[in-house]
């Protein structure tokens, strides 16, 4: 089956893929990419978009891995209910993701009255950039770190638990570790997604330079004015992306062959116990 | 030490009913596949809910629907091993060990006990020796052989200092020469360990090696039959008995 005809059938949707990449590289000549780097807009979009990724990252990770375990241990109606809601933003379009954050945090939202009560603000704040992004890459985390639990021999945790520890050891010392690979490639995924949040930020945030203009809107706004910009600004989003793939490729490979590779003790950052059974062999 | 326990679960499409009771030498459970062996010892574990009944190990109450007592996994005090061994891949195998003996809990409130973590490796270190598995000490579980890790897996759960032994085919998956091997080590260490053991067994000399003395035949989730070996071999009550006791050939155990 792998012959030279399924090559060529298989072909045309590698191009399709690599092609724009290439178009995107070939477009930009090194100067067009350092006054891209110079454009005003683009400092500020960046470190608004490296904050705002990593505090969304870091709620993600700490409110959607609960929630994984949950899932992986829950089985029948409750659980599909519960997947299917995770799965939700994944389906929505962006821009009905956007109209769906205002209806439910803006002024005349849902939660509109609470919040004014609270004196409290969303839209267009750095805040609201911070929540698109969370609820845009959850669903990729959370799923992602369901399957890497659900991949730990539940044998395992019983065994622990057996051993005198409680839920919270077994998690710790058993089932997070072996999870590890899998957790750090789902949290690379919702990284990525969170980079290149668009539709959502734009309507539930606005697009203010500074406060709200992360990286790919500051591509679109870019492109009105000075189109050599938005390529240069794409090109530099483009290489932060190709920047995070490649460690999200290497990364869990390299956590797991560390693991098998015999030194046990590797990856949870801590020294072989004091070892005295060297003695008679 | 004796031990009884009466319990009625709900194990996927059919229901586990059986009342087992023994005091501290080996009993052995076998049946047919699917029929509730391995929920059994869960459920002892306390890893399957049990929907009522009691289970009661040298005067402590681990379950009880009546009074409503429902120790969690950590204060059952249960040895248990699970078909596959159960041993931590990202450990190795003094960490494995030392994993079990470095949770001590203390016996009333069942609060967790500060073992320091040099006398956990001191404790791993000399069952380790005990189970003659000293010199693996430092391998990965995916190293060792079915023998060994059987052996580093009975370490293991002896360090948490158990009332209790759960054997789930402790000898499955191994080729012949290995099985001989651990059978006898096995037998010889059961036999000197003055606790209740529970082992589940698919296998005739495994049982006689084993658990010679009592047996439970547990069928579709129900116990068709218990008693002395000897006299279950004399008189099968079940087809799946005969069959089990002819296995070997002869009929006497």
């Amino acid at each position: 089956m792998t012959g030279r005809r399924s090559v060529a059938v298989a072909f045309p949707m590698l191009a399709l893929l690599a092609l724009p990449v290439v178009g995107l590289t070939a477009a930009s000549s090194p100067t067009d990419l350092l006054t891209g780097l110079r454009d005003p807009s683009f400092g500020p979009a960046l470190r608004l978009s490296t904050w705002t990724t990593v505090t969304s990252l870091a709620l993600v990770v700490a409110a959607g891995t609960p929630l994984a375990w949950w899932m992986a241990g829950a089985s029948g109606k409750r659980a599909r209910a519960v997947s299917t809601l995770v799965d939700l933003p994944v389906v929505l379009p962006p821009a009905v993701l956007g109209i769906a954050l205002l209806e439910t945090f803006g002024r005349r939202g849902l939660l509109g009255p609470a919040l004014d009560g609270l004196n409290v603000q969303l839209p267009f704040s750095s805040a609201a950039v911070v929540l698109a992004q969370v609820v845009a890459s959850a669903p990729f985390y959370v799923q992602g770190a369901a399957a890497a639990f659900q991949r730990v021999d539940r044998d395992l945790l019983v065994v622990a638990r057996t051993l005198g520890r409680g839920p919270a050891a077994a998690f710790f010392r058993v089932a997070a570790p072996l999870a590890l690979p899998g957790l750090v490639g789902a949290a690379g995924l919702a990284w990525a997604r969170a980079l290149g949040e668009f539709g959502a930020t734009l309507l539930f945030a606005g697009n203010f330079p500074g406060v709200t203009q992360t990286l790919p809107l500051a591509i679109y706004t870019a492109l009105e004015s000075s189109p050599r910009a938005a390529t240069a600004l794409a090109l530099a989003l483009a290489a932060a992306g190709a920047g995070l793939l490649l460690p999200l490729r290497v990364l869990p490979a390299l956590l797991d062959r560390h693991r098998r590779g015999g030194r046990a003790a590797a990856g949870r950052g801590r020294p072989a116990a004091p070892d005295p059974v060297t003695g008679p062999t | 030490m004796d031990w009884r326990l009466r319990i009625r679960a709900q194990a996927g499409a059919f229901a586990l009913e059986a009342e087992l009771a023994g005091d501290d030498r080996p009993v052995a459970i076998v049946g047919p596949n699917g029929c509730g062996k391995t929920t059994l010892l869960r459920v002892v574990a306390g890893a399957h809910p049990a929907a009522e009944g009691r289970i009661e190990v040298g005067g402590r109450v681990l379950f009880d629907s009546s009074s409503g007592v429902d120790l969690p996994m950590e204060r059952r005090r249960v040895g248990y091993v699970p078909q596959g061994h159960g041993l931590f891949p990202h450990m190795t195998v003094a960490q494995n060990v030392a994993f079990g003996a470095g949770a001590g809990r203390r016996p009333h409130t069942g609060r967790p006990l500060a073992v320091r973590r040099r006398t956990a490796a001191f404790l791993a270190a000399s069952l380790l020796e005990e189970t003659a598995c000293a010199h693996l000490a430092n391998r990965a579980p995916h190293t060792l052989s079915g023998g060994e890790s059987q052996r580093v897996a009975l370490a293991r759960a002896l360090a948490a200092a158990p009332d209790i032994l759960l054997l789930d085919e402790p000898l499955a998956a191994m080729d012949a020469l290995a099985r001989q091997e651990l059978r006898t080590y096995l037998a010889q260490y059961l036999a000197q360990w003055r606790k209740p053991v529970l082992v589940v067994t698919h296998d005739l000399l495994d049982l006689r090696a084993l658990a010679p003395g009592k047996v439970y035949i547990l069928e579709d989730g129900v116990v068709v039959q218990s008693g002395a070996s000897s006299e279950v071999a004399a008189r099968p009550r079940t087809p799946f008995a005969a069959a089990f006791f002819e296995s070997a050939g002869s009929g006497q155990p």
